[in-house]
């Protein structure tokens, strides 16, 4: 090494700034990893297989940068200085980068992500190499391993409590990206000025660290606007509002009189077409139970499957379970959606919980004639438990002697295996089931299922005003054609979980 | 410093060197009782069930530790409950009746226990996804190596599961299986027998398996099942673990598995209170006698104890006595025990384990290749992995889980190894257990909010060749006059099946010399 062995207080104050440097460094590391892994699960939604691919790669990066630190053999400051700008610059502007790409269609979506996360890894594996070595000199071995480990744990523990507690939902993902990007830098420039007797040439390095700073200063500031246009790109309409909660990102559009609800960039609804789905999920189980008094409403914090059920005056009280907040909370007071609604969730008749649907059901002992069950599809293991014999068998423990409940399970054209398959998990729960169907032009033919302790009866006719139900075509919903029905299917228990299985094949194959 | 907080605990870490310091006490009461269990893990539990199913409550309980269950029992936070020790227990076979009665008993097998293929309660079967494995930087699913696995290995490996098939359809000209479980049950015929005399690697040699991806597996299998290394357990225990079960469920496939967040403590928990009143816990056994044994008049046998919390001792004075603590603790509390029996006591080798359990703020990074199973294990780890506390919970977003990692210390002699277990500061295990997790979830160190360290000194009896079909062995199971041993440790492997096994038949064995009827025997 080129350096010049500084003296002991000295070197316990470069020690300790190194330390330091490395708690920075840790924390930047997995903040970019983190924000690529959110932003790729919030772009092409929220698939297990992209959000741990993402992890993979940026694994296997690091790997490849802690191999490739070997070759670095002269001026390790000098080098690590330089990482970190590069760092900054590219782990900064990555998440702003991929957003505007995806939104503007500007070339393979996913070969930049992973180039990205690739690049951002190779050089965050070659940082802690880095200082270790030029930290040898000063620190016995077993120390150094001790100490830098736990200052990269520290590191990862800080961000891993900030990352989804603060910075996530409050900063967003790209401004996140930029700060951490100016920690880099901020790192950059420390060592820039604590080694500045040791450096050779500092005014090419000094220069490069004001560029970086003022560059991704400028990037934070102007990333507000940033997202909004490129967002705008990506939904095509107006975006009218925009939330990341705890559990999803909301995001709300209109464009003339269609508004829109997004959930993880997958849509909800569409104010078009969503009477024909929540009209066919709740009327005809409903319609026919004359006595009903008590609902239960589980997912579906939009409150439209509120507004439909509140259609009929026999009902006495409403409870709707949806675990996010942010959700209801918008749902009853933004006035355009209280309009599309009926303002339902501010009904004197309804009762909102914010929990999660199990437990409740778990802890709670109450009956109902009518259950409605909204979750998302069941795209992931744990979504694919809600769709499970037991679940289902837990839910029949709330159901009336007479009651009913009704289940949204995917659609049968395009999934027609999950479909019968779920028709064939309320059977094994001891149902009986009666399977129908409605075409949703936003969805596409969509699928429901019926299950009671008895037979059902399509209701002869409705007496609550409709627009898209007549008695003569709910009648013809529990019809299926040949493409669409019924194939024999195993059950989807908890030690087998098929649905999720079959789920995903059978999507893989759809090109919405 | 970056260590999370925890707390490190442990059974028989210290108690044991009391052993010899309180034998001089004299005791200061005497109870008399007319059944005595020493021991309340599976074994001992297992021996109160049995009685109590034939109507016989007159027994008491005596247990070393505060709470019972010995190498099944669980912790408990605000997360979640997870083990301390045994996880899971497979679907029983054919001939495991009292394990099949039991679970009938407590709901979890329905209809006829002894049907073939009976339907298991849906929520203690391990849900999907079961397990995983984490080779050259990605996760796959199952433990069978497959990445990166050359073709001409993975044909030993479907060779090597024919064989094991084989093995586990062939049957003696009695009918009796080459490999049952329990063990005991399995023919006497010297082909399947002397598979005893080798280790589970040279057998493995000598059939022509080669394959270092192979070796892998099995070795794994050998350490996770009998804290051992290939090279070292007996071939017969080796191909026991691949060729025995033949369980089967109605809703479920043959390999699945029946498990609870608490693990085996989900039995623990529904048992131990139906013996609540009868039973003693921080009580150790310091010594044991038998009774003269003069014709009708037989004076009781007697076991000494003493009680932690009152710092005395107690005489308890029993017609019979089942002791369902470890072997090797025999010889140090009985002077009188035959020499054959002592050597057969002494013959058994422990291997020490640590099992640390994380506490979580949420579940780690599923990580790329496959997604996050109940048991995740990391291929060339020291250690055995983890399993996932909250697996089998239903919610609607996940939250903060607990990880349970098992680590059976058998790269070195057990001496050196439990030393290693004592003396070292839970710091340094924690560390240690970070630094191996973190080479799949790099995320880990800064996730965990608590790092509890529980260590098993003497977890479970080693099966080394020529342990399992010995005279040792089988002087074991005869029991000593009126005391008759519930331990795992007489079957040489320790898998609950065999605790069961065991408790159950020495509480025959008791009531069958008090005269009490207790129907079709189920050891
Ligand atoms: C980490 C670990 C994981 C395991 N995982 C599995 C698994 O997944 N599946 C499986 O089938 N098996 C597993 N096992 C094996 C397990 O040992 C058996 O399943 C079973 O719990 C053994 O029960 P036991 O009654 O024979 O022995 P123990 O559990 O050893 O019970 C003996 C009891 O005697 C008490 N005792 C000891 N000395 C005295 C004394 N002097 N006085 C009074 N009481 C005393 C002890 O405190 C203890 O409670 C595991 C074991 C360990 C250690």
């Amino acid at each position: 090494m080129a350096e010049v062995a500084p003296g002991a207080a000295d070197s316990r104050r470069l020690q300790f700034a190194l330390l330091a440097s490395v708690f920075v460094v840790a924390a930047c590391g997995l903040a970019y990893e983190l924000i690529a892994g959110a932003l790729a699960s919030y772009l092409l939604g929220d698939s297990v297989t992209q959000f741990s691919t993402i992890i993979g790669a940026y694994l296997f990066a690091m790997g490849v940068g802690s191999w490739l630190s070997k070759f670095v053999t002269r001026d390790l400051i000098g080098t690590f200085i330089k990482i970190e700008l590069a760092v900054g610059v590219i782990g900064g502007f990555a998440a702003a980068g991929l957003f505007v790409a995806f939104a503007a269609q500007a070339g393979p979506f996913r070969v930049l992500l992973y180039g990205a996360v690739f690049v951002v890894g190779v050089l965050v594996g070659l940082e802690i190499p880095l200082v270790m070595r030029i930290l040898k000199h000063d620190i016995a071995f077993n120390e150094l391993v001790a100490r830098v480990l736990s200052f990269d744990y520290l590191g990862a523990l800080a961000v891993s409590i900030l990352f989804p507690l603060l910075l996530a939902p409050h900063l967003g993902l790209v401004r996140t990206g930029f700060l951490f990007g100016l920690l880099n830098a901020a790192v950059a420039l420390w060592a820039l000025w604590l080694f500045r007797e040791r450096l050779a040439r500092r005014t090419g390095l000094r220069l490069a660290g004001a560029t970086t700073v003022v560059v991704l200063a400028g990037g934070l500031a102007g990333a507000g606007h940033l997202t909004t246009v490129a967002e705008g790109w990506i939904y095509a309409d107006d975006i009218i509002h925009a939330e990341n909660t705890p559990y999803q990102r909301i995001v709300v559009t209109r464009w003339h009189d269609d508004v829109r609800l997004f959930l993880n960039q997958n849509l909800q609804f569409s104010s078009r077409d969503e009477y024909r789905y929540h009209e066919a999920l709740v009327h005809p189980g409903l319609a026919g139970v004359a006595h009903a008094r008590r609902v239960l409403v589980l997912g579906g914090g939009d409150g439209f499957a509120v507004r439909e059920v509140l259609k009929y005056p026999n009902i006495e009280a409403v409870t709707l379970v949806d675990l996010d907040p942010a959700m209801t909370r918008l749902f009853s007071t933004a006035s355009l959606l209280r309009e599309l609604n009926g303002d339902a969730l501010n009904s004197p008749k309804l009762k909102t919980v914010n929990a999660d649907a199990v437990r409740w059901l778990e802890d709670n002992e109450d009956l109902f004639d009518f259950i409605v069950v909204d979750f998302p599809d069941p795209s992931s293991y744990s979504l694919g438990k809600l769709y499970s014999a037991p679940f289902y068998r837990l839910l029949a423990r709330h159901l009336a002697p007479h009651g009913r409940l009704v289940v949204q399970a995917t659609s049968p054209f395009y999934a027609r295996r999950s479909y019968w398959t779920v028709v064939a998990t309320l059977e094994d729960a001891g149902l009986r089931t009666a399977p129908y169907h409605a075409l949703v032009p936003s969805f596409g033919e969509w699928g429901f299922i019926l299950a009671s302790r008895e037979a059902y009866q399509p209701p002869e006719a409705y007496a609550v005003p409709l627009r898209f139900l007549t008695a003569p075509t709910t009648a013809a919903m529990f019809d299926f054609p040949a493409d669409m029905a019924r194939v024999e299917t195993e059950v989807n228990r908890l030690s087998n979980q098929v649905l999720v299985r079959t789920f995903e094949s059978e999507w893989r194959h759809v090109v919405r | 410093m970056a260590s999370p907080p925890g707390e490190l605990s442990g059974s028989d870490m210290v108690r044991g060197h009391r052993l010899r310091e309180r034998r001089m006490a004299s005791s200061t009461e005497q109870r008399r009782v007319p059944v005595l269990i020493i021991g309340a893990g599976i074994g001992g539990l297992l021996a109160a069930w049995r009685m109590e199913r034939a109507g016989f409550r007159d027994f008491t309980l005596i247990e070393l530790e505060r709470s019972v269950g010995g190498n099944s029992r669980h912790g408990e936070n605000a997360v979640s409950r997870y083990p301390l020790g045994a996880h899971y227990l497979p679907l029983p076979t054919r001939e495991a009746l009292a394990v099949r009665e039991l679970l009938a008993d407590l709901g979890v097998l329905q209809g006829d226990p002894h049907a073939a293929r009976p339907n298991y309660d849906e929520t203690m079967l391990c849900h999907e996804p079961q397990e995983r494995l984490h080779i050259n930087g990605l996760w796959q699913e199952g433990l069978w190596p497959r990445l990166g696995v050359a073709a001409a290995e993975r044909d030993q490996y479907t060779r090597f599961l024919d064989r094991m098939a084989q093995f586990r359809e062939a049957k003696d000209g009695q009918g009796r299986r080459a490999f049952a479980l329990p063990a005991a049950l399995s023919s006497n015929e010297p082909r399947w027998r002397e598979l005893d005399r080798i280790t589970m690697r040279q057998w493995l040699l000598d059939n022509g398996f080669d394959s270092p991806h192979l070796h892998w597996y099995v070795n794994y299998a050998c350490r996770d099942d009998y804290g051992t290394r290939h090279a070292e357990t007996s071939a017969w225990a080796g191909i026991h673990y691949f060729a025995c079960r033949n369980g089967e469920a109605a809703n479920a496939a043959g390999d699945s598995v029946l498990t609870a967040p608490e693990g085996n403590g989900w039995i623990v928990r529904r048992l131990a209170p139906r013996y609540a009143d009868r039973t003693v816990t921080g009580a150790m056994a310091i010594a044991l006698a038998q009774g003269a044994a003069s014709g009708a008049n037989r004076r009781a046998a007697s076991a000494d104890f003493f009680l932690e919390d009152e710092n005395r001792v107690v005489r308890y004075e029993a017609q019979q006595i089942v002791w369902a603590a470890p072997l090797f603790v025999l010889p140090h509390v009985a002077p009188e025990l035959p020499a054959d029996l002592v050597a057969a006591a002494r013959g058994g080798d422990y291997a020490p384990w640590l099992v640390a359990n994380l506490t979580l703020r949420q579940p780690p990074h599923s990580g790329a290749g496959a997604p996050l199973s109940w048991d995740n294990v990391l291929h060339g780890s020291p250690a055995l992995g983890y399993i996932v506390a909250t697996h089998q919970r239903i919610a609607t977003a996940p939250g903060p889980t607990v990880l349970t990692y098992y680590h059976a210390l058998s790269a070195e002699p057990p001496q050196r190894a439990r030393e290693r277990l004592r003396d070292t500061p839970r710091e340094v295990w924690a560390r240690d257990v970070l630094a191996d997790l973190g080479r799949a979830h790099p995320e880990i160190g800064g996730l965990t909010t608590r790092l509890d360290v529980f260590r098993h000194g003497h977890a479970m009896i080693r099966p080394l060749p020529g342990t399992l079909w010995s005279a040792a062995r089988q002087r074991l199971a005869q029991g000593w006059e009126s005391v008759h041993f519930a331990h795992a440790d007489v079957s040489g492997m320790s898998l609950f099946e065999e605790a069961a096994y065991r408790g159950v038949r020495a509480a025959e064995h008791a009531m069958r010399r008090l005269g009490v009827g207790f129907g079709q025997p189920l050891g």
